[in-house]
C-alpha cells in the first residue's frame, strides 16, 4: 500500500479504535475462555463428596481446596492394622485434568473408593465455601450429623448382567451396604425352572440409598452390575400434577405447584380459537 | 558467588518449598499447620486463608458461599493490602519457581540476545482480570481456577501427580522461548490481583541513586524491569504495583543502591521533610 | 463378528436354561453357543467349597480350566451357584500358586530349622521326610508322628493318609479339621442312633411347614440350601414359618417370622425348655405310642470338664506360685484350671438341681466320657423340671435391650411351633450347635423334642445337622480319618473292629494301634508337649484355624520338631512349617466328596497340576514306599495316651509272606487286589490321571527320576476297598463307574437305590429288614454302637442288674444347662463369637486369591453393636485391640453389617490371616466330641 493512502488519524477516532479493540480483544478472551470452561464442566455422571450443593452451584462454590479429600484421607479409618495408611488416596479425589471432572473438584469413584459413610462425616465440616453444605447432612432435631442423609448418587442394578437375577446366591452388594436391608432389599422371587430355589434379587430403594458405592465395589461382575450414578442421571420424575390416591404421604412429592404455569402449550394448541375457527382449513 | 548475592533467593526458595513441604504434609501425614491448598488453607486448623481472586470469581459466578472462606480472603488481603504488596508472586507461588528457572536459562541459552523480540502488553493481566471474572458470569464456573497452572502445580504437589503437568510444561517453554517473564510479568491475572491488592502496602525496595554505579545487573535480573525505572535516576522507593518484593535487584546488587525498606509513606515523607 | 467369551458364557448359559426348561432355542444362538464350545470339554465336578455338595459342570481346554456353570441336572442346586462356586474356575489359578516342595535349609543346602525357605527337588523333601519320620518314631513311637487331616480330602485321598498312618506307621494321630467342624454333631448322632450321619435330606426344606434354624446362618454359610428354603416360604407365606435362633442378627433373620437372640450356651437351656414344655403342658403332644416302641431315655455325668488342658500335662507343669504354669500365663491359667473343678454358678444352679449340685458347690470334673445309662421318663422329667419359661427367659435372654416379655413370647411360639399338631418341623444346625462346650448335649437335645412328638425321620420331619465342609461327612466320618475310626463307624478301640480291618488290609494281627485320642486338639498340645515330632497338615490350614493358636504355632518354629504342610497355596499353616509341598488342588486329580445329606459325588481329573504340584493321594504313596516292614512294623515302648507296649509284628508279616524289606507301599497300596484295577479301565479314556498314568509335564518324582504313573487306576482301587467296608452296613456306596455317571447317589445306595429317610421303614431298605427281623414298624434305630446299657438314676448308673440291650431303640437324654469356662467378667467384658462369611471360604487361602471376592471383601471386621462402640470411644471404620487371655488381634470396626451383635457380644470372621483371631479364641472342646468352641470366650475390646 502506498503512502497516500495513509490516513491522519485524530484522537478521537483513535480513542475509538483502541475501545474497539480492546473489546474485541476482550470477547475473543471471553469466548476462548468461555468456550474451554464449557468443556471443563464434569461429565454428568460425576459422583460428588456427601452434602455437595447441586452441581452447577457446586461447581460456581467449590474453591478447590482440597481440604474436604484432606480430610477423607487422613480420617483415622483410613490407617491400616499397622498404623499405615490404607488407600494412597482415600475416597475422595481432587480432579486432574484427564479425570474427565472440573479440574481441581472434589470426586470420588466408587469400583476404586467408595465411600465408607463414616460417622463424623470429616470431609463436610472441612469445606470453607460451604459448597458442601453441612446441613444438609445434619439431623434438625438432634443437630447431629446423619450418615443417612448424605446423597451422593443412587445405586442402579442393571438385571441382565446382575448374577443373582440369573438365580446364584451372591447379595454381595446386599451385604454390603451400610444401610443393610434398607438401601438395598432382597426381593423374593421363586425360581420356576429349578422349582424349589428362590430369586434373592437386589432392588435398591432410591429413597435410602445414599450413593456411597460400597456395593459397587463389592460386586463380583467383571463389571460391576450395580454402579452409582448421580441422583438427576439415574431417577425420572412423575409429573407432579397427580398424586397417589393411595399414599397419604404422596402430595409432599410434588410440593407446591406453580399456578402460574398451569397453562399447556402443544402444536395442537398454538393457534389461537379465531384464527383457528376462521382458517377455513377444510377448503369449502 | 557470595551468600549476599543470593540470600533473598535462598530465603524465597526457602519460604517456597517450605510451604508446599507443609501443604504436602498437610495431606500426606494429616499435619494440620496448613492444609488444603493455595486456593484456601487452614492455618493450624483454625485461621482461614483463601485466594481473593477465586472468590470473587466464585461471586461473579453467582455463588453464595460460607464464612470461612470469606474471612479467609479478608485475612489474605489484608496481610498482602499491608505487608506484602505482590510478595506472593515470588515467595509462595508455586510458578514462580518455574518461571524462575525459564528466566534463568534464557539468560544463560543469552536467547534474549539472539531472539527476535516478541512484544505483548503487560497489562493484559488485568484484562484477563475482567475476562475472567465476565467468563465466570456467563459460565457459572469460577474460570480462571479450572485451568490456573498455579493451583494445578500445587494440587499436583500435593495430591499427587496428574496430567496437568503439560500446562507447567507449556508456561515453562513460553517463558523460555516466546515472551521474557511472559506467564507472570505479562498474562497472569492472579499476580494482577495481587499488584491492586498491594497498591499500599507497607514493604518496598528502596532505591539510593547515590550509591548506584548503573551497572544494570538489577534491571536485568528483574521479571518487571520496568519497575526499577528509577535506576540511577532518582532515589526513591519502587513503588510499582508489580514489582514483587522479591528482592533478587536488592541480591544482585553489590553497590548498597537497593535495599528493603519498610513503608512508603514513612520513608517518603521522611524525604519530604528533609528536603 | 466373533463372540467375545462374556457372549459366549450369555449364550451358553441360555441353551443349557432353556434345554433344562424344555424350550426350543433360536437358531442362530444355539449355533452360536456350539460354535464357541468348540475346543472345550464340560465335565460334572462337585463344587470345591461347602457342604451343601452343589455340581457344577467345568470347561477345560488346552489343560486349563476355562470356565464354570452350575450343573442343570443336579438335585442339589439345578445349575445354580452361590459366589463362592461362581468362582470355582479360578481358585487353582492365583499368581502365588505352590509349584515347587521347599524346605528351610541352611547354606550348604541342608534341612535347617532355623533356615530360610528355598525350592527342593520331590526326592530330597521325601528324603528328609523320611529321615525325620524314622526319627520321630524312634524316639517317641507311633504316636510321636500326626496328621492334620481334612473334612476336604478327597474321599481317595482321605483313605489313602488312613491307611498309611493307621496300617504302616500304627499311628493314630491323624485327625482331621473336620474334629472342628461336626465332631459334636457325631457323637450326638452315635449316641442317639448309634450310627453316623443324619437321617433326613435336603428334600426335607421342600416338605416341611416349619424351618427352625440354630445356630447356623445357612443364608451365608449354605446359601443354596437357603434359597431353596426361602423358596419354600414363598409357596405359602402363612403356613411355613422361618425362625432363626442364634446369639446374634445375621443374614438369615431378614427371612424368619420372629428372631430369638440367646446368651451364649443357653441354647441348652432353649431345647430343654421346649421338652418341659411338651412333657409338663403338652403331655397330650406326645406320640407315646412310639416313644414306648424306639425310645429309651438315658442320662450320663455331667462334670465332664471341657476339654482343656488337664492338671500334670507337661507344658502346664510345674505350677508357679504367681498362678502361671508350664507354658501358661497366670491369665490363662484361671480358665484352664476349671478342668479339674468349678463353682456351681447361679445361673447353672437350678439346671443342675436335679443331679444333686447346688449354687456354690464344687464340682470335680473327670475327663469326657461318653459313658451313659438308662432311666425312667420320670427321672427325664424330673430334669426337665426346672426349665420353666421364668428361668430359661432369665437366663437365656441375649440382647439387654430386648424386653422380658417380648422374649417369653418368642419362647413360648417357638415351643408351640414344635407342638402344633401336623405341623411339620426341620431343626437345622451348624456350628452354634457343634462349637459347643457341651455340643454333644445340644445335639442329643435336640432329638429329644423331635422324639419325644415323633417328628423325626420322617419327610419334612427331623432334626438336622448341617455339615460345613464338602466332605465332612463323605471322607473325614465316612472314611473315618479320626483318631478314633476307621471306616464305616469302626471304632480303633474295638478289638472285633481291628480285626476286620486288619484283614481286610492284609495286615499281620495286632498291627493296629488299639489306642486313638490324639484328636487334633491333642495333636496340637502334643506339639507343645513335645510328644509329637512329626506333623504333616493335609488340605487344611491347621496352625490358623485351631483355637489358642499362639501356643500351637510357637510349638511348630520353637520346639524340636518337623511340620510338613501340603498345600495349593502359601498359608499360615506353610509358614510355620520346615516342608512346604505342592499339592495338587481339586480338579487337578480324581476325587470323591460326601456332602450334608449323605450324597456322594466322584469326579474325574479335569487338568494337570499346575507347576511340579502332585495330589495328596501321591505323596502319601510315595511316602509308603520309603517304609519297609522293617522300619514300621518293630515293637514300641508306651508313648503318649497308650500305656501298653505295641508288640512287634514283624514276624507275624514274615508269616504271611511280607518280607522284613517289602514297602508299605507295596502292602498297602500296589498289593495283587489293587493292580486289579488296570489302566485301560474305559472311565481314564480322554482323560487325565497324574497318579495312575503320569503326564506331559514329566515330573521328577520321589526317585528323583522322570514320573511315569503307577500302572494302575489307584483312586477307582482306594475307592473301591474302601466302599466294601460300609456295603452291607447301612453305608452302602455304588460301584465307582456308576458314580461317574450320576449327579451323587444319598448312602445308603441298597440295590441301585439311594436312601432319602433313614430308620424309616418306608425308605430305608435297612431299616425295613432290622424292623421285620425284630417284629416292629415304622421305624427302627438299627445303628449298633452303644446298644447294651446299664439302668439308674440321673446321677449315678445302677450296675447291679447289668446291662441290657435296646436293639433298634434311639435314645433321649437328660441334660442340663451349664456356663461355658470362659465367660465376660469386670475386665474380659465382651463375648467374642467368630465364624464365617459367605465370601469366603475358611481360611481364606483359596477365595482371597479370587480378586472379585478379594475385592468384595478384603478384610475381617470386627462386628460390634453400635452402642458398645460408642461406649469405648471407636468409630464404625477405626481398628480396635481384640484382646483375650490368650492373645490380641487388631480389627477394624463395622457397627452397620452384615452381622449386627447385641451389646456385649462381637463377631469376628476367621479367614483372613491379617485378623489372626484364632490367637484370641479358647480351645476349650466339648468333652466327649473333642469339637472346639469357637463361639464364645470372653474378650476385652478397646481403641487400638
Amino acid at each position: 500500500m502506498g503512502e497516500k493512502e495513509k490516513k491522519h488519524i485524530t484522537p478521537r477516532r483513535r480513542f475509538f479504535t483502541d475501545m474497539a479493540h480492546h473489546i474485541g480483544l476482550g470477547t475473543m478472551g471471553v469466548m476462548l475462555l468461555g468456550g474451554y470452561a464449557t468443556k471443563a464442566k464434569s461429565s454428568p455422571l460425576t459422583l460428588r463428596p456427601p452434602a455437595a450443593i447441586p452441581e452447577n452451584d457446586f461447581l460456581k462454590t467449590c474453591i478447590k481446596c482440597g481440604l474436604c479429600a484432606e480430610a477423607c484421607v487422613n480420617r483415622p479409618q483410613n490407617l491400616t492394622r499397622d498404623g499405615k495408611r490404607k488407600d494412597e488416596f482415600g475416597t475422595l479425589k481432587m480432579a486432574k485434568a484427564n479425570d474427565n471432572v472440573t479440574v481441581g473438584t472434589p470426586f470420588f469413584t466408587p469400583r476404586d473408593t467408595p465411600c465408607y459413610m463414616c460417622e463424623d462425616i470429616p470431609c463436610v465440616p472441612a469445606c470453607p465455601t460451604e459448597a458442601l453444605d453441612i446441613t444438609k447432612v445434619t439431623n434438625p432435631k438432634t443437630n447431629e450429623l446423619d450418615i443417612r442423609k448424605m446423597d451422593m448418587g443412587v445405586a442402579v442394578v442393571d438385571v441382565h448382567s446382575c448374577i443373582a437375577f440369573w438365580g446364584l446366591q451372591c447379595d454381595a452388594c446386599y451385604r454390603a451396604c451400610p444401610l443393610l436391608d434398607e438401601a438395598i432389599k432382597l426381593q423374593y422371587n421363586r425360581n420356576s425352572r429349578t422349582g424349589k430355589h428362590a430369586f434373592l434379587e437386589p432392588v435398591v430403594n432410591p429413597d435410602v440409598c445414599t450413593g456411597c458405592g460400597l456395593c459397587e465395589k463389592a460386586c463380583v461382575t467383571e463389571k460391576p452390575a450395580i454402579f452409582v450414578l448421580p441422583k438427576d442421571v439415574a431417577q425420572g420424575k412423575v409429573g407432579d400434577h397427580y398424586v397417589k390416591g393411595w399414599d397419604k404421604k404422596d402430595q409432599q412429592r410434588v410440593g407446591d405447584r406453580n399456578e402460574k404455569d398451569i397453562t399447556t402449550h402443544d402444536d395442537r394448541s398454538k393457534k389461537k380459537p379465531l384464527d383457528y375457527l376462521n382458517s377455513n382449513q377444510l377448503g369449502l | 558467588m557470595k551468600f549476599s548475592n543470593i540470600k533473598y533467593l535462598i530465603l524465597r526458595r526457602f519460604t517456597q518449598f517450605g510451604l508446599l513441604f507443609l501443604y504436602f504434609a498437610g495431606n500426606f501425614w494429616g499435619w494440620s499447620i496448613l492444609q488444603g491448598d493455595i486456593s484456601t488453607s487452614m492455618l493450624f486448623n483454625k485461621v482461614p486463608l483463601s485466594d481473593p481472586f477465586a472468590l470473587l470469581q466464585i461471586f461473579a459466578s453467582g455463588a453464595v458461599v460460607g464464612a470461612n472462606v470469606l474471612i479467609g480472603a479478608l485475612i489474605i488481603s489484608l496481610f498482602y493490602g499491608i505487608i506484602g504488596g505482590r510478595a506472593f508472586c515470588s515467595w509462595v507461588c508455586p510458578v514462580n519457581l518455574i518461571t524462575d528457572a525459564a528466566a534463568w536459562l534464557r539468560r544463560k541459552l543469552l536467547i534474549d540476545k539472539i531472539e527476535r523480540k516478541l512484544w505483548i502488553s503487560r497489562n493484559i493481566r488485568y484484562y484477563m482480570i475482567i475476562i475472567v471474572l465476565i467468563t465466570s458470569a456467563i459460565s457459572g464456573l469460577a474460570a480462571f481456577e479450572i485451568l490456573s497452572p498455579i493451583t494445578i502445580l500445587n494440587r499436583n504437589i500435593i495430591f499427587g501427580v496428574g496430567s496437568g503437568l503439560g500446562l507447567i510444561a507449556a508456561i515453562f517453554l513460553f517463558d523460555l522461548f516466546v515472551v521474557k517473564n511472559g506467564w507472570c510479568g505479562h498474562i497472569c491475572p492472579l499476580g494482577g490481583v495481587y499488584s491492586i491488592i498491594g497498591k499500599y502496602s507497607i514493604f518496598r525496595v528502596k532505591h539510593t541513586s547515590e550509591n548506584c554505579t548503573l551497572c544494570m545487573k538489577c534491571k536485568e535480573v528483574c521479571p518487571e524491569s520496568q519497575v526499577l525505572h528509577m535506576i540511577g535516576k532518582k532515589s526513591i522507593n519502587v513503588n510499582d504495583i508489580e514489582c514483587t518484593n522479591c528482592g533478587r535487584c536488592i541480591d544482585v546488587c553489590d553497590d548498597d543502591a537497593l535495599e528493603f525498606s519498610i513503608g512508603k509513606y514513612i520513608t517518603e515523607n521522611k524525604k519530604k521533610e528533609s528536603k | 463378528m466373533g463372540m467375545n467369551r462374556r457372549d459366549f458364557l450369555k449364550s451358553s448359559a441360555a441353551a443349557t436354561a432353556a434345554a433344562a426348561v424344555g424350550i426350543s432355542v433360536p437358531q442362530e444362538v444355539q449355533a452360536a453357543a456350539k460354535s464357541a464350545e468348540q475346543g472345550w470339554r464340560w465335565d460334572k465336578a462337585p463344587c470345591r467349597f461347602c457342604g451343601t455338595g452343589c455340581g457344577i459342570m467345568l470347561a477345560t481346554k488346552d489343560g486349563k480350566i476355562v470356565a464354570v456353570k452350575g450343573d442343570p441336572a443336579a438335585p442339589v442346586n439345578r445349575g445354580l451357584n452361590c459366589i463362592k462356586g461362581y468362582f470355582n474356575a479360578k481358585i487353582m489359578y492365583g499368581a502365588d500358586r505352590l509349584t515347587q516342595p521347599l524346605m528351610r535349609v541352611n547354606e550348604k543346602g541342608e534341612f535347617d530349622k532355623q533356615g530360610q525357605f528355598k525350592p527342593i527337588s520331590w526326592k530330597q523333601a521325601f528324603d528328609e521326610m523320611e529321615k525325620q519320620i524314622k526319627k520321630a518314631l524312634k524316639e517317641k513311637g507311633p504316636e510321636g508322628v500326626a496328621v492334620f487331616g481334612s473334612g476336604q480330602y478327597t474321599i481317595m485321598e482321605g483313605y489313602a493318609a488312613l491307611k498309611m498312618m493307621k496300617a504302616g506307621f500304627r499311628s493314630n494321630a491323624i485327625d482331621p479339621n473336620a474334629r472342628h467342624c461336626m465332631a459334636s454333631a457325631v457323637v450326638g448322632f452315635y449316641q442317639t442312633f448309634g450310627i453316623d450321619e443324619p437321617s433326613g435330606c435336603y428334600d426335607d426344606i421342600e416338605l416341611t411347614d416349619t424351618i427352625i434354624s440354630w445356630g447356623s446362618n445357612m443364608a451365608e454359610m449354605h446359601p443354596i440350601l437357603w434359597s431353596r428354603v426361602t423358596d419354600r416360604k414363598l409357596s405359602d407365606p402363612d403356613r411355613v414359618k422361618v425362625v432363626n435362633i442364634q446369639t446374634y442378627t445375621h443374614r438369615s433373620c431378614d427371612l424368619s417370622d420372629f428372631n430369638i437372640i440367646f446368651r451364649p450356651n443357653t441354647d441348652l437351656a432353649l431345647w430343654n425348655y421346649i421338652a418341659r414344655e411338651i412333657v409338663y403342658n403338652h403331655p397330650e403332644a406326645i406320640d407315646w405310642d412310639f416313644v414306648k416302641k424306639h425310645i429309651v431315655f438315658t442320662a450320663g455325668p455331667v462334670n465332664i470338664g471341657y476339654g482343656m488342658r488337664r492338671a500334670g500335662e507337661k507344658s502346664i507343669t510345674p505350677v508357679r506360685p504367681d498362678g502361671s504354669a508350664g507354658l501358661y500365663s497366670a491369665k490363662e491359667m484361671k480358665i484352664i484350671n476349671k478342668e479339674m473343678a468349678k463353682k456351681v454358678s447361679p445361673l447353672e444352679a437350678p439346671a443342675l438341681k436335679p443331679y444333686g449340685y447346688k449354687e456354690g458347690d464344687t464340682m470335680k470334673n473327670i475327663p469326657g466320657t461318653l459313658a451313659h445309662w438308662m432311666i425312667s421318663f420320670e427321672d427325664y422329667k424330673k430334669s426337665l423340671e426346672p426349665f420353666t419359661l421364668d428361668y430359661v427367659a432369665k437366663i437365656a435372654k441375649g440382647d439387654p435391650d430386648e424386653s422380658l416379655e417380648s422374649f417369653k413370647k418368642k419362647l413360648k411360639d417357638l415351643a408351640t411351633l414344635y407342638i402344633e399338631k401336623d405341623r411339620k418341623v426341620v431343626s437345622f444346625w451348624t456350628m452354634g450347635m457343634n462349637q459347643h462346650t457341651r455340643g454333644t448335649w445340644d445335639n442329643t437335645l435336640s432329638y429329644n423334642v423331635h422324639f419325644l412328638l415323633n417328628k423325626q425321620a420322617k419327610p419334612g420331619n427331623g432334626a438336622y445337622s448341617l455339615t460345613g465342609q464338602p466332605s465332612a461327612c463323605g471322607t473325614a466320618r465316612e472314611v473315618g480319618t479320626f483318631t478314633h475310626r476307621y471306616p464305616a463307624d469302626l471304632m480303633v478301640k474295638n478289638p472285633k473292629h481291628r480285626a476286620k480291618v486288619e484283614k481286610k488290609w492284609m495286615l499281620p494281627e495286632g498291627t493296629l494301634n488299639p489306642v486313638g485320642k490324639q484328636h487334633i486338639v491333642a495333636i496340637q498340645r502334643g506339639l507343645e508337649d513335645g510328644l509329637v515330632k512329626f506333623a504333616w497338615v493335609n488340605v487344611c490350614n491347621a496352625f490358623q484355624d485351631t483355637a489358642n493358636a499362639n501356643h500351637w504355632i510357637k510349638a511348630a518354629r520353637k520346639t524340636d520338631n518337623f511340620i510338613v504342610t501340603s498345600d495349593g497355596y502359601p498359608g499360615i499353616s506353610a509358614m510355620v512349617s520346615d516342608l512346604v509341598l505342592p499339592s495338587a488342588m481339586i480338579y487337578e486329580k480324581w476325587g470323591g466328596y460326601g456332602n450334608a445329606e449323605r450324597r456322594t459325588q466322584l469326579w474325574k481329573q479335569q487338568v494337570v497340576p499346575v507347576g511340579n504340584a502332585m495330589s495328596d493321594t501321591w505323596q502319601w504313596l510315595e511316602l509308603a514306599k520309603r517304609f519297609t516292614v522293617k522300619d514300621v512294623w518293630g515293637e514300641y515302648a508306651p508313648s503318649g495316651p497308650r500305656k501298653k507296649t505295641l508288640p512287634s509284628v514283624i514276624e507275624a508279616a514274615k508269616k504271611m509272606g511280607y518280607k522284613e524289606d517289602t514297602t508299605m507301599f507295596d502292602i498297602l497300596f500296589a498289593n495283587k487286589e489293587a493292580k486289579k484295577y488296570t489302566i485301560d479301565d474305559p472311565q481314564l479314556k480322554g482323560f487325565d490321571d497324574s497318579d495312575s498314568l503320569g503326564d506331559n509335564r514329566k515330573v521328577l518324582g520321589s526317585d528323583g527320576k522322570e514320573w511315569k504313573g503307577y500302572g494302575f487306576f489307584v483312586h477307582k482301587y482306594l475307592f473301591e476297598e474302601y466302599a466294601w467296608f460300609g456295603r452291607g452296613h447301612g453305608h452302602d456306596l455304588a460301584p465307582f463307574d456308576m458314580y461317574q455317571k450320576v449327579r451323587g447317589l444319598k448312602w445308603p445306595v441298597v440295590d441301585g437305590k439311594e436312601t432319602f429317610w433313614r430308620f424309616n421303614t418306608k425308605y430305608d431298605p435297612y431299616a425295613a429288614k432290622a424292623a421285620k427281623a425284630a417284629g416292629i414298624k415304622d421305624f427302627a434305630f438299627y445303628g449298633p454302637l452303644a446298644k447294651k446299657l446299664f439302668s439308674g438314676s440321673l446321677t449315678k448308673p445302677d450296675k447291679k442288674a447289668g446291662k441290657k440291650p435296646i436293639p433298634n431303640k434311639a435314645k433321649i437324654f437328660a441334660r442340663p444347662y451349664m456356663d461355658p469356662p470362659e465367660m465376660p467378667d469386670k475386665e474380659y467384658d465382651t463375648w467374642l463369637c467368630t465364624g464365617r462369611v459367605l465370601e469366603h471360604w475358611h481360611s481364606g487361602t483359596m477365595t482371597m486369591r479370587v480378586p472379585e471376592l478379594f475385592r468384595a471383601v478384603p478384610e475381617a471386621l470386627c462386628y460390634m453393636n453400635p452402642k458398645d462402640a460408642q461406649k469405648r470411644g471407636v468409630k464404625r471404620g477405626e481398628l480396635v485391640w481384640v484382646e483375650s487371655r490368650r492373645g490380641k488381634v487388631k480389627a477394624r470396626v463395622e457397627t452397620r453389617g452384615r452381622n449386627r451383635p447385641p451389646r456385649g457380644l462381637v463377631f469376628v470372621p476367621w479367614f483372613d490371616e491379617k485378623v489372626f483371631i484364632n490367637k484370641v479364641t479358647l480351645d476349650a472342646t466339648c468333652p466327649m466330641s473333642k469339637q472346639t468352641d469357637y463361639k464364645k470366650c470372653a474378650v476385652k475390646i478397646y481403641k487400638a
